[in-house]
Parts: structure tokens; sequence; C-alpha cells
């Protein structure tokens, strides 16, 4: 709590030696210059000038637009067609009580669709399941698997995080555990052009480095969906885990309770009033929650599947560049500012505002 | 210890000469006895009065009952066993961090969304960094505290043997004896000095900041004790007053020998004095340690924060409000979806539920649900953002402490950021509080000029009259063009004015002196004595080394004389004197020895003068006499005082030099300097024996009233006084100060002098550094002298106070000149009762409108009481500047405090935030740093909040579409890195290195600082506008990307996306809009910037990459290289998003700068298109309107100085009255 002062009379001897060598002292706790602790760091300093700001909406504008207009081209290019069949395959007298139906596995599920196509189809044409009102992405369900199992042969045992669908009641891993995997999309769908069978190929519809490296080559499933809880799918337990795509596709959780998956593809063209007649069973329940199931044909361009939105929001965002850059132009003419104009500064500009 | 034979000679008794203020004691020692505990005494033994202290027994003070604390003295916040706990406990203080350390508990439980490692990791961080900050400045607190407690002070061991004991080990009952230029370690009581009367000088620098050396003395009964031995066997007991603050006021008795005296203030030696101008004392120690009364003084230092943090605080509440809000809406979502829904979702297994998800008891899932989401959605609250301001703050301080334009290389030290906590507030200060001594002076008198029977000498000039000169020279007649900047050239040693006069600067002619800056022949090297009046400077000369108190000091080794003058202005006469040839060079008890050497010729007479009498000075007789007789035994008085009080006390024949005396002295007033006029007065014997014994009689006089006896007998000589001229002292103001003061006021700032010292030395002061000058109104509050009756007089005080202060709003309301600057000066009584509760809002009004204030005599507690009163009453920042440890108050009480790091001890610099070395270095710290700081750390903060809010936000829309259950879009690792990795970089160059304008600019343009204070970017209108911005952000993030991901197939391969595969690509928006936004919100960029910003999207496809490739990861496994990285659509949807975020931004500040441009964006154009170089006139023109006008300061003044010099040169023509150079 005191001053250094009475330290110096002390200290004084030291500094008796010569101004000279303080002086040094001094000048050694002097701070190095460098442009960085100065913070004189040569530096670009971009100003806003309204030749700028007009060029980079221009700019944005011109290259927006395009891109606007080829994806918007390209989603045209699609050719999709969406078939709701949940309802329709329903049986007539079981229109009132779709549970029962759908639960009672004595009655036959099959069921038949024809589709129209409406204009011509490139092959090839992407096949897809579309389940509505399916919280794939729910917390308990996303969290419901585990990776390791699905991997690793010998850590079959490892099914945490799987509740609640770990172990079968006498206390044997499941695999593939968790809900995921019980849940899994078991309607099937078989594809024919007059007589003509459409063979649907289910080959590679998952990533390839799912197949690869996330479900194992010797991993099989075994005791799945043993127990009294029947889900979805039931897997051949004799074909390996990186084999089953249908699953590896499945366990792909889906980000929105809407959503499609990939079921195959068909490399066959189709002409504009083909009729596609699909026999398909309807094994999967979504009736208790009220889903809707659709089966979708849709071939892809480049960019994907038949998506306007896209296209759209380039074309509107493009547009108001440029309609930005106009009205800055117009702007900059109608109320110009001299840059850098002295007049502009406060104390020019309020000058009784002080 | 051992005392020198030669020394003994040396003794004085000084109380043959005194008269006043110190020696009220004669009065205890006629009433030597138990009677004389009367006035205050009575009051001993009752409440508040029990301390006893066993003189010379420290034993007894070791144990209980009468145990008191040792004299150490700790001023850390922790200690080895509590620092852990409690700085714990400091850091969870904070709301937010018991937020982290609640999310970071939870998470252990299953409730969490995340991992328990992506919750405690980040927070154990943050709260280790706080600690290891904490912990090392109390370290630096612990090693000060052990240099002060083991230094060390010669204790009485018994058998009167002294020896040399730590500090820390003093007892109360020690008997200590303490040696010259040695602190006091405790509280004493002075026993005896090597004076044989007892006295002793104290400085209490430390205490009050005054610098001109008190008196003490020792009561009568204790002067025998004057040897160590004779402290064997003695024995006494004190009884007193308990621990207090009270610096000026002590009460108590001593029983000695049987017999009780009363003891006051004048006995007692305070801790953190030093002992001045005295060989040793010998005291007992009454108080110790945190007992003393300068222990008792210092207030616990109050941890600051700046403004920004505390609206930030409150931003966070607000976010905090927000985010307990959509928790609540998930919760009930949720709890709805769970009730109605989930029994139907029969691949969740809703049969197989547990508590937190059970449909059969939506309620209580809803709560533990509520929790899941204040964690999930904890991304609002950044964590990072106090890390991240901490270490900005860190990294601006190194950038303080490291400026090169703030190091001062004679004493070579740098500028230092003490805590990092303030450095924005810096730019956002209003008012600065400033110390004077030491602060804006360097205490170091400068006899510069005199004025000797009415002629004014000495070609010296002051800072003032050079720059008014050198404006003139540079030919600002152009009433149009205002002031150019005077101090932008170097000071040029003469300055050639348009006449041909040149102006010469006494301070850098030649080898300098100290304390001496006169410069002029005709008195130089003798010439005086060709002069027409030289007998009268002979007088002069001879007045100016006799009539003083101080004592001469031989060095030894060279053989030349330093002075120990109470207060420097004696001391630069001295030197003065010496120069002129009047060596003042031995001093005896009765006489005073002077070598004089009239011309450089002839050689020097040794001449004696005895002294008579010595009437000293005191404030309120404003002047000192000696009476002496001299070799021929003439008996004369010499007089030196205040002009108006000599000039009243004239004999009608001593007024010949009168008229020309008073106009010098205006004129070296007007100049800042410190004025005296000096007179004499030739005795008659008989006349002086009458009055010398009516002195006598005074001086013996028992009672309350003696000193009015003696201050009328002194009345009766000191008149009929011949004047003989006048002194003017140059109080060496320290390097830059007045232009520091005038670029602060430019700047705005409002700047308030708190001082100890008297009045007209701090209005001497005032005139000095321009805070007041000639045609200001001045409003002198003080309160009237000579009350009597202590009740009534409070209470008329008051009343006349409250009348002075009425009178002077009356006269600011009424005042009609909009130019008219008011100055407000007062005086520290009447600031005791201004600062009460029923006034201070008056008074601080009063002082509001007044262009300067100035606070004199003002105790250290009073400083941080107006320190106070400014702070809350006008509730800006404050800044409070000094050196001293009469400071510390003040500094710990203002918003920022800032110590000066020069000669005076350390407390100031430690009890403040920023130190400097010198008084100038406060306008860069202030102008410069504190501008960029403050703006850097308000656009920071601004951009985490926007960051924040865009990526919180797009987690809760998710929730929506998740049917509320807790499951995030984004991987646990990108959430922990969002803020850590992956966007804090940028945002950490923004905060160290953002420049809106270089320094350089800053400091032409002193009105951007005017950016700070009135908070134009941290308004709520800026924060509002960037959360807005941020919710846009996440809109956009997130439902482009929904509606693009939405069900449609992303690639030709006719895969669809999966949750990866669109939390993946709303990451990437994300990632890209908000280092757009940073990118777009700098204005500077260097490698650095360009390096982080660039980097840190980089950085993200380096990670997505390199965690895709690590099988940990569940579905983010090559989703770069295999999923997003070959789909266009990933492209096409991260540039649209990048895009849609930042054009609002972008046409806001386009408009902005082109319609409504503040002015850094003038200037940054102005800069851009280098028009400053092609047209310079605007440039300047423009530099110095971007002050603020202002009524005091520099500029001011010169303006004023030069309207004069005009008026003159217009009635004279060329022949200017400034003296010229031949």
């Amino acid at each position: 709590m005191n001053s250094h002062a009475a330290g110096t009379s002390n200290g004084g001897s030291g500094d008796a030696g010569g101004a000279g060598a303080g002086a040094a002292r001094r000048n050694t706790r002097m701070p190095k210059y460098s442009k960085f602790t100065q913070q004189e760091l040569p530096a670009c300093k971009p100003i806003l000038t309204p030749k700028w700001v007009v060029s980079v909406f221009f700019i944005v504008g011109v290259i927006f637009v395009p891109i606007g207009v080829v994806s918007l081209l390209a989603a045209r290019d699609v050719v999709e067609i969406i078939d709701r069949y949940d309802e329709a395959c329903v049986p007539g007298n079981m229109t009132e009580n779709k549970l029962a139906y759908i639960q009672n596995s004595s009655i036959p599920k099959d069921c038949t669709r024809t589709l129209m196509v409406t204009k011509d189809m490139k092959q090839p044409i992407f096949v897809y399941y579309q389940l509505d009102n399916f919280y794939q992405n729910h917390r308990r369900y996303v969290k419901s698997r585990n990776d390791a199992q699905l991997r690793d042969p010998s850590k079959a045992n490892k099914t945490s995080a799987c509740e609640p669908e770990k172990t079968t009641a006498d206390g044997k891993p499941i695999v593939p555990c968790g809900l995921i995997a019980w849940s899994l999309f078991n309607d099937t769908y078989i594809f024919a052009r007059g007589n003509e069978n459409l063979t649907v190929d289910k080959k590679h519809i998952s990533w390839k480095s799912d197949r690869e490296h996330k479900f194992g080559k010797d991993v099989y499933p075994s005791n799945f969906q043993n127990g009294s809880l029947i889900g979805g799918a039931k897997l051949d337990p004799n074909i390996s885990l990186s084999e089953q795509e249908d699953l590896i596709v499945w366990m792909r959780t889906a980000a929105l309770p809407t959503f499609r998956k990939l079921y195959g593809r068909i490399y066959v063209d189709l002409k504009e009033n083909d009729n596609i007649t699909v026999r398909l069973s309807n094994n999967y329940n979504t009736y208790s929650f009220g889903g809707k199931k659709k089966l979708v044909l849709s071939t892809a361009t480049w960019l994907g599947g038949k998506n306007d939105f896209l296209g759209y929001t380039y074309l509107i965002v493009g547009g108001l560049c440029i309609f930005l850059a106009f009205a800055f132009t117009l702007l900059y003419f109608i109320k110009p500012r001299k840059l850098g104009d002295h007049n502009y500064l406060s104390w020019n500009r309020h000058p009784a505002g002080r | 210890m051992g005392r020198v034979g030669g020394r003994r000679r040396d003794r004085l008794r000084w109380s043959k000469l005194y008269t006043f203020s110190c020696f009220r004691t004669p009065a205890t020692d006629d009433a030597a006895g138990p009677s004389a505990a009367s006035d205050g005494g009575s009051a001993v033994g009752g409440p508040g009065f029990s301390r006893v202290v066993h003189c010379n027994n420290p034993v007894l003070h070791r144990r209980k009952p009468l145990k008191y604390p040792t004299n150490y003295i700790s001023t850390t916040k922790y200690n080895v066993l509590t620092f852990f706990p409690k700085a714990i406990f400091e850091q969870f203080r904070r709301v937010a961090n018991l937020y982290f350390l609640l999310t970071a508990i939870l998470s252990l439980t299953p409730v969490c969304p995340f991992s328990p490692v992506s919750m405690i990791a980040p927070l154990a961080f943050v709260v280790g960094l706080s600690m290891i900050k904490e912990g090392v400045e109390d370290w630096r607190r612990f090693i000060q505290d052990m240099k002060v407690n083991n230094r060390k002070v010669a204790v009485h061991n018994g058998d009167g043997q002294f020896g040399y004991r730590h500090w820390e080990d003093l007892c109360v009952g020690d008997v200590v004896k303490v040696e010259k230029d040695q602190f006091f370690p405790a509280d004493l009581l002075l026993l005896s000095s090597s004076y044989e009367d007892g006295i002793c000088y104290v400085e209490t620098m430390n205490l009050d900041g005054e610098t001109n050396l008190k008196v003490k003395r020792s009561l009568e009964v204790t002067l025998p004790l004057e040897e160590d031995e004779s402290f064997k066997d003695f024995r006494a007991m004190i009884r007193c007053e308990d621990p207090n603050p009270s610096l000026y006021t002590f009460v108590g008795n001593l029983e000695y020998e049987r017999q009780v005296y009363a003891i006051d203030p004048f006995q007692i030696l305070l801790r953190d004095s030093k002992l001045r101008n005295t060989a040793f004392i010998y005291g007992v120690v009454i108080f110790t340690g945190h007992d003393s009364k300068v222990m008792q003084n210092s207030t616990e230092s109050p941890s600051k924060r700046s403004r920004i943090e505390r609206k930030m605080d409150l931003i966070i509440y607000i976010l905090f409000t927000v985010l307990v809000l959509i928790s609540l809406i998930s919760s009930i979502g949720f709890a709805v979806r769970i009730k109605l829904d989930l029994p139907h979702w029969w691949y969740l297994q809703p049969q197989n539920s547990n508590k937190l998800d059970d449909p059969s008891h939506p309620a209580l899932s809803g709560i533990f649900h509520l929790i899941t989401a204040l964690i999930l959605y904890g991304y609002l609250i950044p964590i990072s953002l106090y890390v991240s301001i901490e270490l900005v703050k860190v990294l601006q301080a190194h950038f303080i402490n490291q400026d090169i334009h703030m190091f001062d290389e004679e004493t070579g030290i740098t500028a230092q950021a003490r805590t990092s906590n303030l450095n924005e507030e810096l730019g956002q200060v209003h008012t600065i509080l400033s110390d004077k001594t030491g602060t804006l002076t360097c205490n170091q008198m400068d006899f510069l000029k005199c004025s000797i029977a009415g002629v004014s000498y000495g070609v010296g000039s002051s800072e003032v009259e050079l720059a008014a000169a050198k404006q003139m020279a540079s030919g600002a007649d152009d009433q149009d063009i205002p002031l150019q900047d005077v101090w932008e050239e170097n000071n040029e040693d003469e300055i050639q004015l348009v006449e041909g006069v040149n102006f010469s600067v006494g301070n850098n002619r030649k080898a300098s002196i100290k304390s001496f800056s006169f410069d002029d022949d005709r008195l130089m090297q003798g010439n005086w004595t060709k002069e027409p009046n030289s007998s009268t400077i002979l007088l002069f000369f001879r007045i100016l080394s006799l009539c003083h108190t101080a004592i001469p000091e031989i060095n030894d080794a060279t053989g030349s004389i330093t002075y120990e003058a109470e207060s420097p202005d004696e001391g630069a006469f001295l030197v003065a004197a010496r120069e002129f040839g009047f060596e003042f060079f031995k001093r005896t008890q009765s006489s005073v020895f002077v070598r004089e050497k009239h011309t450089s010729s002839k050689g020097t007479t040794e001449r004696e003068f005895k002294i008579l009498n010595l009437l000293e000075f005191n404030s309120k007789r404003k002047r000192m006499s000696v009476i002496l007789k001299d070799e021929d035994g003439q008996i004369l008085l010499f007089c030196k005082g205040a002009d108006s009080i000599i000039f009243d006390r004239l004999a009608k024949n001593g007024r010949m030099y009168e008229a020309d005396t008073t106009r010098h002295l205006n004129d070296y007033g007007e100049a800042g300097l410190r004025t005296l006029a000096l007179s004499y007065r030739l005795l008659e014997e008989s006349e002086y024996s009458s009055w010398s014994a009516e002195f006598l009689k005074a001086k013996t006089t028992i009672g309350p009233d003696r000193e009015l006896q003696l201050e009328r007998v002194s009345d009766l000589i000191e008149r009929e006084l011949i004047l003989v001229g006048a002194t003017a002292v140059e109080d060496k103001l320290q390097k830059g100060v007045p232009q520091c003061i005038d670029r602060l006021a430019q700047a705005g700032l409002k700047i308030w002098v708190l001082t100890g010292d008297k009045m007209e030395t701090a209005i001497n002061i005032g005139y000095a550094c321009s805070l007041l000058r000639q045609g200001m109104k001045r409003i002198c509050l003080s309160i009237p002298t000579g009350d009597q009756v202590a009740h009534d007089a409070k209470k008329a005080a008051k009343e006349s106070l409250m009348l002075q202060i009425a009178n002077g709003s009356q006269m600011v309301k009424l005042d009609k000149d909009p130019d008219a600057a008011f100055a407000l000066v007062i005086d520290g009584k009447a600031l005791a009762f201004a600062l009460e509760d029923d006034m201070k809002h008056m008074f601080l009004n009063l002082a509001i409108e007044c262009a300067s204030v100035i606070c004199c005599r003002v105790s250290p507690k009073q400083k941080a009481l107006v320190t106070r009163l400014v702070k809350e009453g006008i509730g800006q920042t404050t800044l409070a500047i000094g050196d001293g440890a009469n400071d510390v108050g003040m500094i710990q009480e203002a918003d920022i405090g800032v110590g000066i790091s020069g000669v005076e001890g350390m407390q100031a610099v430690m009890a403040s935030d920023f130190s400097i070395s010198q008084f100038r270095f406060l306008e860069r710290l202030l102008v410069v740093h504190g501008h960029w700081c403050y703006k850097r750390i308000a656009q920071m903060i601004c951009y985490f909040f926007y960051k924040n809010i865009a990526f919180g936000l797009t987690i809760f829309y998710f929730e929506a579409f998740a049917g509320f259950s807790g499951q995030s879009v984004y991987d646990d690792w990108f959430m922990l890195l969002f803020n850590v990795v992956l966007t804090s970089l940028p945002v950490i160059s923004l905060g160290v290195f953002e420049q809106d304008v270089s320094s350089e600019i800053c400091l032409q343009f002193p009105a951007l600082y005017q950016q700070g204070p009135k908070n134009l970017f941290f308004d709520w209108y800026r924060i509002l506008g960037w959360m807005g911005n941020g919710l846009y952000s996440s809109l956009a993030i997130f439902f482009l990307n929904l509606c693009i991901f939405y069900d449609q197939a992303i690639r030709a391969g006719g895969q669809t996306a999966d949750m990866a595969a669109v939390g993946t690509t709303m990451f990437t928006c994300i990632i890209w809009a908000v280092n757009m936004q940073i990118a777009l919100t700098m204005s500077h960029f260097t490698w650095i910037q360009h390096l982080f910003v660039w980097g840190s999207i980089t950085t993200w496809y380096l990670f997505i990459l390199a965690y895709g490739m690590t099988l940990r990861s569940r579905d983010n496994y090559k989703i770069l290289l295999e999923v997003l990285g070959p789909a266009p659509l990933y492209w096409a949807a991260t540039l649209l998003v990048t895009a849609a975020c930042n054009i609002p931004y972008l046409i806001h500040i386009s408009y902005q700068r082109s319609c409504n441009p503040l002015d850094h964006h003038v200037i940054q154009e102005i800069k851009y298109l280098r028009k400053d170089v092609e047209d310079q006139t605007m440039w300047k023109r423009e530099r110095s309107k971007a002050r603020q006008k202002t009524k005091i300061g520099f500029t001011a003044r010169v303006d004023a100085k030069i309207k004069q010099i005009r008026g003159k040169l217009h009635k004279k023509g060329p022949a200017l009255t400034i003296h010229t150079v031949s």
C-alpha cells in the first residue's frame, strides 16, 4: 500500500552507476516498433462508393438471373408421376376402420394401381415412396440406433441407445437394433407396362460410403422382428446388412416429416400415355397416425428432381438486385452526393446543433 | 541511528521563530497537567474512544484483551486457500456463467440434447481463463503488498537497543525511529525529533496531495526522549479514539509519569506520509496496518464494468427471455404432441415410453422438455461472447501497452491497461476529473519573471505567450479561417514575428538550472548594478534570499547547495537568489548567512542577518514576514505575500511602483504564472522593541484567542510596507498538458480539477493550463471564515453557500452572451456542504453550466464524493486521473481511473484501471484507443448477437418440424465448433484490428470522439437493427433451405436429402452468411482479417472434409465428398442463401452512406480519394472545424490573447510591447 519512492533510497546506488546505463535499460523497455503492435499494418479499406454499390447489385443480378433461368428449365424438364395409394388400397368395406385392416395380417394387402405417364420419361426413372406426417426426425427415433453394431459383427451386443428396441424378451441383442430399423418400410412395388414387366433395379440406391463403411459386409440380422411387437419389414438373416439397401436408405433419417426415399430405378424409357400397372403390397401402417403414402416415379436432371422453388428464388433475388442497381443509380442521380463531400460532415450539417 | 555530532549543531529551536499554526501546543504547555484533557479529551473512554496503547510495551498488544491487528497489510482479494472457492464463486456470480453451469450439470442427465462434453468443455474453458486472469492480477497485488510489508524500520527492542524489523512485524505500542525521507510505517505519536523542540517536517503527498511540508510537534513532556537509551524505561499509556478514516482529527490522551496530556493531530504522524528535513524522529505506534487512518480511508476497490457491458447484460436478459419464451413454446408444443399424437406414432413404440416422453403424463414430459429446450436453444446466448470479449480486450490492452506514442522516454514507462475491462469505456468519457499536483504539474517551480521597481524583467515566455506569438506569426489574419493547429509544428526556439521582433523561449535557451528559467541580461552576471534602481533591486534579492523558512543542505561531494523548503515556490526563490548572486548557505538558531556577489568581477562577501521574528505563512494570512537585523544594526521587515494583501498594507510612500507592478502582475497572471508581491519596511529600534514586547505577550497568551492575538499583533507590524516588486513563478506544467487539455476540450470533454491545494494555487494552475482565462466569469464558492460558535456557524455557512450557488445559477441563466464562459471555483469546506444531499443537485446543475470547475482543498474522500456526484448526477462516463494516494478514492470511484505512474508512489497506479506516465498521453488513450476500442467492442457485440440469433433460431424453427422433440438438425460437433472455431476468429479480428479511421485522423478530428459519448454504435436502434438482421437471416437460412430440400431428389442420381445433408447445407449457409456479414461490417482489412474471414470459411470445408473421413461420424460420413460436393443444388443453395441474407444489410449501409453519411464515412472517402492531399485548404479547414468550440482550453485562450495583441498593435503601431531580443 505504499510507494516505491521509498525503495529508491535503497536502489539509489544502482542508479548512480551512470545515466548511460540507466538510459540503456530504459530503452530496452521501450516497446519494439512493429507495424503490427502499432496497428499500422497495411490494410485495404474498401468503401462503398456508388460505383461499387451499383456494380455489386448489378453483378449479383446478372449472375443470379441466368442461374434462375437454368435451374427453372432443369426443373421443368423433370417428369414426375405421383400416386397416393394409402386410401385407395383399403378395401371398400374397411374404409371406416383402416387400422383394423392394416393390423390384421390375415387380410391380403395386395393392391393394384395404374399410372398414366403424362410425358415422355427418359431412363433412369426413379421410384420413390413418399411418407407424410412421419416423424423420422423425432429425437426419440433418431437416437434409437447403434452404429457400432451395424458396422462390426463383434459388437452385436452394443445396443446402447437403442431403447426401446434393444433386445428380445429373453435378452438377446437385436441386430440391427433400435426403432429406426424396427420400423423399416415394407411396402413393395412391381411395375409392368402392359404385359412387359419393368424391372426395378434396387442396387446402389444407397450411398456408396454407407454400404462400404457403415453397414458391415459380415453383419447379419439376428433376432430382428422376433419380439411380440412387429414393426415394419423383416430382414433376410442370410443377407449381410451392407446388401440390405432398403434398410440402409431407411436408416438415413429424413429431415422433415414429409420425405421421399429411393425405392429403386427403372432403366426403361417411358412414353407419353403409357399405362403402368403397379402391383403393390400395402403393408406399412400409416393409418394409425394419418400419414399419406405415395408412390412417385420421377426423372432427374443434373440439378435433381422437380424443384421450381430454387429457380424462382434465384430469379426473384437476381431481379431484386438488378432493380436495386437501378434504384441506387437513380438515387445517385436524384440526390447526388459527391464522394468525400465535406459539407456532409456533421459539423457542417448542423452548425447550430452543438 | 548513530547521530553525528555535527548534526547536533544544526539543531534549531524553530518554536522561537515560528508563531502560528503548529504552535498551538504551547497552550497545552502551559496547561500541562491533568486538566489538559479538557477539550477533546473529555470524550476519551467513551464509545468510539476505547483504544488503549501501552507505549513501549507491545507485548501487551499481542494477546487479548488489547490485541490489535499487526501492521501487516493485504490488499489482495484471495489467498491460497480461498482462491479456488472464492474465485469460482466470483465467476458464477455472472448470471450467464451460472446459466451455463446449470446447463452443463443438466447435460449429464438424459434431458440434454447434446453430449455432455460439448456443454462442459466450453464452460470449463471460459471459467478457467477468467480465473487465471483473476489469479494473475491478485498475485501482482500480493507482490506489491509484500514489498510494503517487508520494508524495514528501526524498532526499540528493549534496553534502549533499536533494531531493524519488517513493517509487518510492527505492533501497537512499539517505539520506532524513523529517519529522514522514510515513510512512517504506521500511525505514530511523535515523541521527539532531531530538533531540540521536537518538531519535524512531514510530507503528506500520499495522503492529500499537498506538496508543501507540514510541521508536526511533539509534546513538551516527551522531549527528553531523544536518545535511543532513553527508551529503556519509557512507559506511558495512550487512551484514544478507535480507528477511523478522518485524516485531520485525532482525540486522545497521553498518560505519562502519572499525568495526563491531551494529544491533538499535531502530534500524530500518519502512515504513508514521509519524514522530510528532519534527521530522525521517535514515535510510538498507535494504529497499525488496516487500523491506520490511510488504510481506513482506502475503500474496497470496486470491480468496474463498462457501460457497454452493462447494456450487454441487459441484452442477454432480453435474449434469455426470448430463450425462455421459445423454450416454453417448444415444451408446450411437445406436451401437446405427446398427448395427442404420440400414441398414434407406433414407430416410436409409445407404449414403451419413459418419463421424458410419456403420453400419459404430458405435463411432466413438458416440464422435462423445457429443460431440454433451454439447453438446445442456448446458442441464442453466446457462451463464447464472454471469452471472445475477454480475449479481445486483453489484446486491445496489449496494443495500448505497446503503443510507442504513449511511451515516456524519460521514465521508460509505457502506458498500461491494468484492467482490460474498460477499454471501450475510454471511448465514451464525458467528464474528466483531474488531480493537479503531479498530474497536471510537475510540482516544480521555475522562476521566470520578476518586476522590480516597476520594471519587468525576464524575457522568457510562458507557453501561452509562445503559442499566441506563433499564431500571429503564422499569419492567421483572416478571421474567417479559424485557428490552425497551434501545436502542429515543432517548437522552435525563436519565432520571427512579422515586424521583426523575436520571441525567445526561456526553457530551451541554455543548460537549464532546475527551478530557474529566468533570462534577462539586465539582471544576470551582476549587470543589475548598472540598472537605475539598483538599490531596490538589491533589496529585492535580499528579500528573496532571506524571507523564507528553508534549510540549506550542502552536498559534501560537490559543494553545491540544495534547499529544503516548505514549498517549491520558496525553493525557486532561493535558487533564483543564488543565481543572482545572493547565495543563502547557512542557517543557525538566530541567523541566516548569505554569500553575496554583486558583480562578476568582485569576490563574494558573507553576510549574517540576525533573525528576530518569523511570521510564517498560512492560508488565512496569505503572507509571510521576517524581521531581521542586518550587519549595520538596522532592523528590517521583509514581507512577501499575495498581491492583494500586500497592496492593502503599503505605506503612502511605498506605492511608487504600485501601478506598474499591478500591470505586470496582471500580465503574469494572464501568462499562467504564480505571483507574489515583495515588500519591506524599515523599523526603528524603539518601534520594534515596543512591538516585540506586545508580540511576546500575545505569544504567551493562554487560551483560544491566542492565535487571534498573534494575528492582531502581527498585523500591527506588517503595515506601512514599501513595495519592491513582484515575482512570477511558473508552476511547471507537465509536458504537453495545456495542449492535451485543449484537445480534450475540443473533443467535447469536460474537465474538472480537484486539488488539495490552496485556492490561489489552484486558480493559478487553472490559468496555466488554460482552464481559466481572463474574461471568464468566475464563480467562487467558499465559506466565510471567522465563525466562532460551531453550531450556528454550520447553519449560517450552509445558508450562505446556498445563496452563493443560487446567485451563481442566476448569473449563468441571465447571461445572454453565447460566448460567455463561466468558471466555478469551490473550496473544500464549501464543498463539504455542497455535497450534502439537499444541496448537491443545485451544485451539480451549476457546475454543469460552467465551462470549467476547480475544486480546491478537497480531501481524498471528497474527491471520491465529487466523482460520485458527477458520475451519478450526470449519468455519463467519468474518468478520474491522478497520481498520488490521495487520488485513490476518486480513481476507484470513477468509471475509469487513470493513474499517473510518475514519481509519487504507486498507490494511484495500483488502484487505477489504466496507468500512463504523463498526462498528455491521456489524449491518445482516449481519442485514439478509446475511440477504436469503443467501436470495436460495440460492433463486435452487435455482430455476436446477430450471429447467434441467426444460428440459434434455425434450431428452433426446425423443432416445429420435428414434433418439438428436441432433435437438432445439426451435428453436435457443428454446434460446438460454431462459436468456438468457425466464427470466432473473424469477430475477434473485428474486435482487435478494426479501425474506422487511422490514428492520425482520430487525433486530427476530435469531433469523431463524440461518436462514443453519444453512443452512436451501441444504441438500441443499432442493437435492435442487428437483432432484426439476425432474425431475418435465420428465417432466410432455414426456410430457403427447407423449400429447396423439401422432398425432391438433390442429385442426378435421384437420391433425396436426409437430415445430415439438410443440416450440413444449412450450416454451410450460416457459415457463409455470417462471414460475409462480417466482411461487410469491417472497413479495415489487413492480411489478418482476410486470413480469418476467408480462413473461417475454408476451415469449415476442411473440417467437414476431415470430419467426414472419420468413422465416428454417423450420417456425416463423407458427406461433402460423396453427398453434397457433387450436388450442384448444394452450391446453388449456398450462393442463394448467402446473397439473400446479406442483401438487406448491404442496402442499408449503401443507403446510409449515400444519404446519411456519418463523419467517419466522409473522412474515409476523403482519404480514399486522396482529397486531403489535393485540396489541403479544405482538409485543414475541416480539421479545425472538427474541434468543438470550446470556452476553455488553450485555443480559446490564444484567441483572446491574439485579440489583445491585435488591439495593442492597432494602438501602438508596429512597436510591440513584448520584449525584444537584441
